[in-house]
């Protein structure tokens, strides 16, 4: 279970070695040195792993909750099982859903992408639903009226709409893959969990685990900044009033 | 500004853009209720006229208005515009020829003022061009600067300017038909009486085929050609002019529909231009009343001065006549 | 076939279970009662700390109307923490043991309560508030008597949330060392096997449904019937916060 091994040297020993190292030996909070020596073999590598892991996560989960949400939109009586199914998904520790995906799927990436959209599906299915609920009613009655088929209703009308509402359920959703990615190191050595497991795993390498959480962090906060982004570039009448 | 290949040329030719409507023993029963929501509905509306429904509520006349493009299926009968069934066309396709204004106008906040407008024309796949001076003439003709409202979003409007986008919406691809249910029903009295008034200037201008539904009969006898007085199920009481129905009504709800003060009513479908004045009298009241006046508001005038001869004034303020109690009672006879 | 192993590995996980986390041939391991209640207990005291902070701090808030931007943009910053990194940090600045286990779960588990009992309070209708203000209740009777039954269904939202969150880190915080949860079976399979901590898994998952489930019943209780009339209060609807549109 502990499987990672890969990546090169990522602990110097705290004792010997070189006095360039003596940052690392006292084990102090922030060394930049041992950034700047690792940022290639170790971080980088972490960080662009953990990038593909939420894009992959994301896509698939935005994909699938729009199909469900639409199903549910047309028919009523969808929305309830949906729920059900992704609330107790959502509820299953995210360590727990690794493991009982994995006598399946292994150790793979499979497994932790299988888990991490689990974790989208209810907040995207949700979000996106309500969204087009929201709209207000009078504007598909007009919609319908002036002639739009429901497909084109759909894609001019209702959706357009119900983009904020996407929108903030995406943002929610990529912080969550974000931050549940570094659990998924533990199953599938990838992400930028890898260092900060591999830096506990040895006597606590403090630097380590700070720039890899703080990775994760920036991580977030830019996912959740492009998105916001998006929204405004998407939805420029949500800023106008008299 | 020349409204050539836009849309068919408006005035005397409009009636080629407006089609005759005939409801004929049109239904709707709905599963589960003992009565139905219309029972047997038949009337019919000229090309260029408007026909307003009007009936208290649970009188079918909305049920009726959605009928007729399709929003609702019919359960029985038919329905016939320019002397084709609505029921053979595609519902799609049939609403893209059918304007269509609701009370709470229904504006899409996504879409600019222009590209609100623009809805059907794009759905009927006109060419940019024609669509852009479209818009542009319809601003226009709904009194709105097209270069200072047509790049803005619904929000940034006033109620009043919002209905009139919706007017303007459903006029775009000229259709022969215009539905309107309730259209000025949320707005404060003031800028009603005004929208009520730049409508009929409009009407006279388009001559589309109007349905028009409302609970107010002060409104049906204002806006109408002909007024279509439902009853509860549907029911037609009477389909006649405003001042047949005024002078003459049917049975007893009419007459009670229509109001104790239907007499008065009357009196406000005609204006003193119709009337033989009196001479003038040598004093000048103080109000004085114009030719344009309403016989109704006359009346009023004499009364609230003590029963008074009250004179009328031309445009330029000189004394063009009188008229009294005695004079104005007199027309009722 | 990996079916029919994944078959053979669950039906060898339940097994697991039975013998009450007991491998054979391995002596002395903490039984799965033991480990499952000592999770709870980690994870109670997580969260009836992070209750005794944030709520008083987001109800007050709420009341007055004030800290709007702190109490919502602290939900955001809070969902970006990536819970392992912030065990690891704690291991990290304050060295393995309960307290720093606490220590993160409180950081996890404040910022939502504090959020949704904010926006909870903030929300109530301010004419329920003006009425209850023209008879002459105190401050304080306002809020207990009125906001607070109104504010029920989002308080616990934030609640459950976070009781979400900290069951979740607790059995993470296996994977920072630290023993004494039904993590460590999953932290050490080279003791336990697949099977066992496929039945480590499966009764995490059982905990984390039945804590849920156990704070929508206690929330449903709490709900004055007037708002219990809408029926939207079900399984699915409650099993997670309300629809957050940041």
């Amino acid at each position: 279970m502990t499987g990672f091994a890969a990546g090169g040297p990522v602990i110097p020993n705290f004792g010997g070695g070189a006095s360039s190292y003596a940052c690392e030996r006292a084990n102090r909070l922030f060394c930049g040195g041992w950034v700047s020596r690792n940022w290639s073999p170790v971080l980088w590598p972490a960080l662009r792993q953990h990038i593909v892991l939420t894009l992959i996560a994301i896509s698939i989960g935005f994909v699938l909750s729009m199909i469900l949400a639409l199903i549910a939109y047309r028919r009523g009586w969808v929305e309830r099982p949906v729920l059900i199914v992704t609330s107790i998904l959502y509820t299953i520790p995210s360590l727990a859903l690794f493991e009982l995906l994995e006598p399946t799927f292994g150790l793979t990436l499979t497994t932790a992408e299988i888990a991490l959209v689990s974790y989208t599906l209810l907040i995207l299915f949700r979000n996106t639903l309500t969204g087009l609920r929201e709209v207000p009613a009078e504007v598909k009655d007009a919609a319908r009226g002036m002639g739009m088929s429901p497909r084109q209703s759909l894609l001019r009308v209702e959706l357009p709409l119900a983009a904020p509402a996407i929108i903030a359920g995406l943002r929610i959703a990529a912080v969550t893959v974000i931050s549940l990615g570094t659990v998924a190191s533990f199953i599938d050595d990838q992400g930028l969990g890898v260092p900060i497991l591999t830096a506990i795993s040895n006597g606590v390498f403090k630097t380590e685990i700070v720039v890899a959480g703080a990775m994760a962090v920036g991580l977030a906060l830019i996912a959740d900044g492009l998105l916001v982004i998006l929204q405004r570039v998407l939805t420029p009448w949500t800023r106008a009033h008299r | 500004m020349s409204t050539a290949n836009t849309a068919q040329p408006e005035g005397s030719s409009a009636s080629r853009q407006a089609a005759t409507l005939e409801l004929r023993d049109v239904a709707k029963h709905y599963p589960g209720q003992r009565q139905p929501a219309i029972a047997d509905l038949s009337f019919t509306v000229g090309a260029g006229e408007v026909c307003v429904l009007v009936g208290p509520s649970g009188s079918g006349k909305t049920t009726a208005l959605r009928l007729i493009n399709r929003m609702i299926e019919p359960s029985g009968g038919d329905i016939l515009l320019g002397g084709e069934s609505v029921l053979g066309r595609e519902p799609h396709q049939l609403r893209r020829h059918i304007g269509y204004v609701i009370q709470q106008i229904g504006l899409f906040p996504h879409f600019t003022v222009a590209e609100n407008i623009a809805t059907v024309p794009r759905l009927l796949g006109w060419d940019k061009r024609r669509t852009a001076a479209r818009v542009q003439e319809l601003l226009e003709l709904v009194g709105l600067d097209p270069d200072e409202i047509g790049p803005r979003y619904p929000a940034q409007l006033s109620g009043g300017q919002r209905q009139r986008i919706g007017v303007a919406r459903a006029l775009a691809a000229d259709p022969p038909l215009m539905l309107m249910d309730e259209p000025f029903g949320a707005i404060d009295p003031i800028t009603r009486t005004r929208l009520q008034d730049e409508f009929k200037r409009l009407q006279a201008q388009v001559q589309k085929t109007v349905v028009f539904v409302t609970h107010d009969i002060d409104e049906a006898i204002k806006m109408g050609d002909k007024i279509a007085i439902l009853r509860e199920g549907g029911h037609l009481a009477q389909y006649d002019s405003p001042a047949k129905i005024l002078i003459d009504p049917a049975d007893e709800f009419v007459a009670e529909f229509v109001g104790a003060d239907r007499a008065l009513k009357r009196l406000g479908l005609e204006t003193l231009d119709e009337v033989k004045l009196l001479p003038p009298n040598g004093a000048v009241s103080s109000p004085t009343v114009t030719r344009s006046t309403s016989v109704r508001d006359a009346l009023s005038a004499i009364l609230a001065d003590g029963g008074r001869p009250v004179t009328v004034v031309d445009e330029s303020g000189k004394p063009a006549g009188t008229v009294t109690l005695e004079l104005l009672g007199g027309l009722l006879r | 076939m990996t079916s029919l192993l994944a078959t053979s590995t669950f039906v060898q996980a339940f097994q697991f279970i039975g013998r009450d986390g007991q491998v054979p041939g391995v002596p002395h391991l903490p039984t799965l009662i033991h480990l499952t209640l000592e999770t709870l207990k980690i994870a109670a005291i997580g969260v009836g700390i992070s209750v005794l902070i944030g709520l008083p701090i987001g109800l007050w808030l709420g009341h007055l109307h004030k800290g709007s931007f702190i109490a919502i943009n602290l939900g955001n910053v809070w969902r970006s923490l990536p819970s392992l990194a912030l065990l690891a940090f704690g291991v990290a600045v304050l060295g393995l043991g309960l307290a720093n286990v606490e220590l993160a779960l409180i950081v996890l588990a404040v910022p939502p309560i504090i959020t949704n009992a904010y926006v909870a309070i903030d929300g109530v209708e301010g004419d329920a508030v003006d009425a209850a203000r023209g008879t002459g209740l105190t401050e304080w009777q306002i809020l207990r008597q009125v906001e607070l039954p109104l504010g029920i269904p989002l308080i616990f939202a934030g609640i459950r949330t976070a009781a979400l969150f900290v069951v979740s880190t607790t059995t993470i915080a296996a994977l920072t060392g630290y023993s004494g949860s039904l993590g460590d079976i999953i932290d050490n399979e080279t003791s336990y096997h697949l099977s066992g901590v496929l039945g480590a898994a499966i009764c995490i998952a059982a905990l984390a449904l039945v804590v849920e489930l156990l704070l929508a019943a206690l929330q449903r209780a709490l709900t004055p019937k007037g708002l219990k009339v809408t029926g939207r209060e079900d399984l699915a609807g409650t099993l997670t916060p309300v629809v957050e549109t940041a």
